[in-house]
């Protein structure tokens, strides 16, 4: 007995193989005279410079982590959609309970300067101290050159 | 179901089920790409006052044609310091991820290819698997051009997943259903039993629901057009930037695999617009087959009604290409994170009040 899921299994066994075969079929048609120009990385017709694996922005890596806690809030939220009507105004204060938190986790990271993309100002969680006198003059001085 | 027609013909589960996976491929996703490609060129021009393809065949309806001929005989050219094994498992990877949505999206009454209850779910899972393709075809081709694009496109898709999940969860506290055929049927018979319109609910809760389904479905409209990295959030493969972002280096057969796969996905994401607010297969008055009592015409009806729905929202999103300049990438993250985020929030918690109070 095939399952539902063995259907969906032979759709990506499909794909797969289609793939595939069209790289093999076309691999049997098309010429392949490779020169030392042509084996180059692409990069405007510049010889490459460097490797381009480098390190990267850090924003990326911060977004992902934003997403996973969402996205996993999300999945949690999913069988509560399906039957919190059963229980009513109860049912639902559950969810929304959650979901408020979830919304306070978001203001928390807006605030942070999380979601600002280019340049985050980050505000520390501490209070204003007032600046040593020695800075101050400094400041003062390069001001007045 | 033609599932049952194919076993009672074949008589082995196994090869009904091969034989139904390759239908929309070979019935639907080729013709369609044939057809939006040229689509997609005689729109842009006759937007830019131009006229586009008009040479081979009348008014370049063969042109696409003449462009996979062309493409089957494109020398593969792979550079030297490529990752050849992560280069060529990228196109099969991301092909698969946008083709196996299709398996759960409703073409007609009879024709569905799987019937999970999880549907929505696993559409969402599954085309994540785009994102790890995407990645890995711009790390391996060891190119500037394709790492950027290939970062750029993996925080995008990742960031607008998030609106588009939070809108699956509105329709699914209305609905109360995963199952994408079962939604389908729900939204029946007329156009204001469509989601859009507030769903087959009567009084008051129709009318609440009106302007909320409305925002829902241009939140998921938008998002879901990020997510296949279509102009105006096309900074993955900004042209005049990355020269053409994460298959920059691809040529040949390959290239052609990521394109056919960004036309299946550009369609998958309006099969399921239409799937959640526009009554999926349904038509919008009444079928032809129920008015002459001819039960075998309602599935080729519902059929052209989910063509009709979908290559419409296809074309809307080349309409935008041609209105909309390009977003910065600050500019896309602030949109995602601080507009359609909390908007939908709010609308998540609204629908919970109205469905549960009224």
């Amino acid at each position: 007995m095939l399952t539902e899921f063995g259907k969906v299994f032979a759709f990506m066994l499909t794909a797969v193989l289609f793939v595939v075969m069209a790289v093999f079929a076309s691999k049997l048609i098309r010429p392949a005279r490779p020169t030392t120009e042509k084996l180059k990385t692409y990069e405007c017709g510049e010889n490459p410079e460097g490797s381009p694996w480098v390190k990267f922005n850090i924003r990326f890596y911060v977004v992902a982590l934003i997403f996973l806690i969402f996205d996993v809030e999300v999945v949690l939220l999913i069988p509560w959609a399906l039957v919190y009507k059963g229980s009513g105004i109860i049912g639902f204060l559950v969810g929304a309970i959650f979901l408020i938190l979830l919304g306070l986790g978001m203001a928390y990271e807006w605030r942070k300067g999380d979601l600002e993309w280019a340049r985050p100002k980050i505000i520390p969680p501490v209070l204003k101290k007032e600046e040593p006198p020695e800075e101050k003059s400094q400041k003062e001085l390069i001001i007045v050159e | 179901m033609i599932y049952d027609w194919l076993f009672r013909l074949t008589g082995s589960e196994t090869a009904a089920a091969i034989i139904q996976s390759l239908l929309p491929l070979f019935l639907f996703i080729l013709p369609f790409a044939l057809f939006a490609v040229l689509l997609e060129r005689k729109v842009s021009a006759h937007m830019q006052d131009r006229l586009g393809p008009m040479r081979v065949g009348y008014h370049g309806i063969l042109q696409t044609v003449a462009d996979i001929i062309k493409l089957v005989q494109k020398e593969d050219i792979v550079a030297k310091d490529n990752d050849r094994l992560f280069f060529d498992l990228s196109p099969v990877i991301v092909f698969t991820g946008s083709y196996a949505a299709f398996a759960v999206i409703p073409f007609s009454g009879i024709f569905l290819g799987s019937n999970i209850d999880l549907g929505l779910i696993y559409i969402v899972a599954v085309t994540g698997l785009v994102v790890a393709g995407i990645l890995m075809g711009g790390w391996a081709s060891n190119n500037k051009y394709s790492l950027l694009g290939a970062m750029r496109a993996a925080a995008q898709i990742i960031s607008y997943e998030i609106p588009t999940l939070l809108i699956i969860l509105v329709v699914i506290m209305v609905s109360g259903t995963l199952n994408l055929y079962t939604l389908s049927e729900w939204q029946t018979s007329y156009f204001w039993n469509w989601l859009i319109l507030g769903g087959p609910v009567f009084g008051i809760e129709k009318l609440l629901f009106i302007p909320l389904m409305m925002m829902s479905a241009l939140i998921i409209f938008t998002s879901t057009l990020a997510e296949v990295n279509r102009t105006p959030f096309d900074i993955p493969e900004a042209e005049s930037e990355l020269v053409s972002g994460y298959h920059t280096e691809y040529s040949g057969m390959k290239f052609a695999m990521f394109f056919l796969a960004e036309y299946a996905n550009m369609f998958a994401v309006a099969a399921i617009v239409s799937a959640l607010f526009f009554g999926g297969f349904q038509s919008p008055f009444g079928y032809l087959g129920d008015l002459f009592n001819l039960p075998w015409l309602i599935p080729i009806e519902q059929f052209f009604w989910f063509t009709v729905k979908g290559i419409f929202f296809v074309f809307v999103q080349m309409w935008l290409r041609w209105t909309l300049p390009r977003f910065r990438v600050d500019q896309l993250m602030t949109f995602c994170w601080k507009y359609l985020i909390p908007f939908a929030f709010v609308i998540l918690i609204i629908v919970g009040l109205i469905t549960v109070l009224v």
